[in-house]
């Protein structure tokens, strides 16, 4: 009657502890920042400029990951810049997630002049190109924090939109779907309780990636030096300063973009394996 | 008339015009089993989906009456139309393992009916769920009532899919070809888990199904279909002894017997086909098709 794996617990995936991993380690570096940063991440020194990171001679204690040009702490730079990816992530992804969703669960699960309504504005959507959309969106909106994350909104729930919508067409025409609308459900209802749950997986896989993207185009913005002013760290902010002095400090480069790249590679991973979690059939 | 369910000169089409029933007039009586018989594609579904208002989006009701318990359906407004359908009458649906919504457990899957349009409290309706899993035969029901879909077998969701149809006491019940995505040992159980149901609870009951054998067992009435059309309609009894329309007979001979497994299968032959499509025709041609 029951089958075997209803009894199974499965043990959490290597992938899941890695990706779990690092973002937790994020959370806390982005909460505990002022304490646990080596040093204020904003002091400039020119007597400590261009450090090599701890293993390299010339390595002064205390600036483990080595200083960038003006003398600051790379460190420290990258732990305060977590605050702002993570704020972008979780902000900028939930929103967007939510917004992308309710839009694509009505067009693909009414249909009719809905559908055709959402699905127009997701094909005029995908026409620009989201970097210079996004551009466009910050030079009028003008730079900060609610700026970036409306325009990572405003550029990306396209993504949601198309996928759930054909997800809640496809969960639309199975027969658990007739028979709630028989059993007198009324059409909200019936999408929010019979569609909603069996989109959900998808939802979370799609979620993390957001947030990874999120993350990628609050560095882009900062890189092309439209994000938030210069005094709060970004990673696209030091990835952009870095560029210019790669050939005497590689260090001021290389560690954000590693940053960077663990972090996105960390939600995308963490969606694939909360998906499988998520999901009633394989759980 | 005493008729709980009549339907008179359906007619729905594919939006853009292709006919999918062409003037269809059946009536079950309360406690009777109708049958539905037909080729795939004869509209046998159809009709049960146009009763329940679950067509296709693709279609459309374009004529006729759907008499459900003296009130007719097609002038209802579509939130009262739902409203009464679904105090009225329920689906046992073809396939299992599409029509419990994997993502939820089985207990509120039954009780849904009860709470939603009788406005039964939820303790209630979970032990009249309960009481229900039982009448199906299904081993520790409680433990079943906490399961997700996807832990059960085939047969184990078809009996909990009739359970559910019978909860709320509907005086119709639609079974939509319910034996036919289970494997044959099942489908001898099912049916006669089905047919006790209905005697017991006293349902009307439309059945369809391809299966002129399911139909003996089960039915006290029927309606022969071919191409959304209604070809015959008969007593059971009558129906097998003297069928009226050569489709029909030639829809019987074409049944395999278990009392003579050597005997040859006759095709329906061309001649019968070429005129029932005649008749089709002709009834097109009389519509303005």
């Amino acid at each position: 009657m029951r089958d075997a794996r209803g009894d199974v617990k499965r043990p959490i995936g290597l992938r899941l502890w890695l990706s779990g991993g690092w973002l937790i380690l994020l959370v806390l570096a982005a909460l505990l920042a002022p304490w646990i940063a080596p040093q204020d991440p904003l002091a400039q020194d020119l007597f400590t400029s261009r450090l090599p990171p701890f293993w390299e001679a010339g390595a002064e204690p205390g600036y483990w990951l080595g200083s960038d040009s003006l003398g600051r702490d790379v460190l420290s730079r990258i732990i305060h810049g977590a605050r702002l990816a993570l704020i972008v992530a979780l902000v900028a992804g939930t929103l967007t997630c939510v917004i992308g969703t309710a839009l694509g669960l009505i067009a693909g699960y009414y249909r009719g002049w809905p559908d055709r309504i959402i699905s127009r504005f997701v094909d005029i959507w995908m026409a620009f190109p989201p970097v210079l959309f996004a551009i466009l969106l910050i030079a009028v909106l003008g730079t900060g924090l609610t700026s970036i994350i409306i325009a990572i909104v405003v550029i990306d729930w396209t993504r949601f939109a198309r996928v759930i919508r054909a997800e809640a067409m496809t969960q639309g025409a199975m027969d658990y779907v007739a028979s709630a609308q028989v059993a007198g459900r009324k059409r909200m209802g019936t999408m929010l309780t019979e569609i909603l749950p069996n989109v959900l997986p998808t939802i979370i896989a799609l979620l993390t990636l957001e947030m990874g993207i999120a993350v990628i185009v609050e560095a882009i913005l900062s890189f092309v030096n439209l994000s938030i002013s210069t005094d709060s760290p970004t990673w696209g902010g030091m990835i952009s300063e870095g560029r210019t002095s790669v050939h005497q400090a590689w260090w001021v480069l290389v560690f954000p973009l590693i940053t960077l790249f663990l972090t996105v590679l960390s939600f995308s991973q963490l969606g694939e394996g909360l998906k499988d979690r998520f999901d009633p059939v394989l759980r | 008339m005493n008729a709980f369910l009549e339907i008179r000169n359906l007619c729905v089409t594919l939006k853009g015009g292709a006919p999918i029933l062409r003037n269809v007039s059946l009536s079950v009586s309360a406690g009777q089993v109708h049958g539905l018989v037909g080729e795939s594609g004869a509209g046998k579904s159809m009709i049960g989906k146009a009763v329940l208002g679950t067509l296709p989006r693709a279609l459309a009701v374009t004529r006729g009456e759907i008499w459900l318990d003296g009130v007719d359906l097609q002038t209802l407004r579509p939130a009262e139309r739902r409203r009464r359908i679904g105090a009225s009458a329920a689906l046992i649906p073809q396939d299992p393992l599409t029509a419990l919504n994997p993502a939820r457990r089985i207990g509120p899957q039954i009780t849904r009916r009860l709470v939603d349009i009788l406005g039964w409290s939820r303790a209630d309706a979970e032990a009249r769920a309960l009481e229900l899993l039982a009448e199906v035969q299904i081993p520790d029901p409680a433990r079943v009532m906490r399961s997700y879909p996807h832990e059960l077998s085939g047969g184990m969701r078809q009996r909990i899919l009739i359970a559910a149809a019978f909860a709320a006491e509907p005086k119709l019940i639609i079974a939509d070809e319910p034996t036919t995505a289970l494997d044959v040992t099942v489908q001898k159980q099912i049916l006669r888990l089905i047919a006790d149901m209905q005697t017991r609870h006293g349902t009307a009951l439309l059945f369809v199904t391809h299966d002129l054998g399911v139909v003996s067992k089960v039915c006290d009435t029927l309606s022969v279909l071919y191409a959304g059309k209604v070809v015959e309609e008969a007593q059971m009894r009558r129906f097998f002894m003297h069928p009226i329309h050569p489709y029909s007979a030639a829809l019987l001979a074409a049944t395999p017997s278990y009392k003579d497994p050597e005997g040859s299968l006759t095709p329906v032959p061309q001649s019968v086909i070429d005129q029932v499509e005649r008749e089709v025709t002709d009834h097109d041609r009389r519509a303005g098709l």
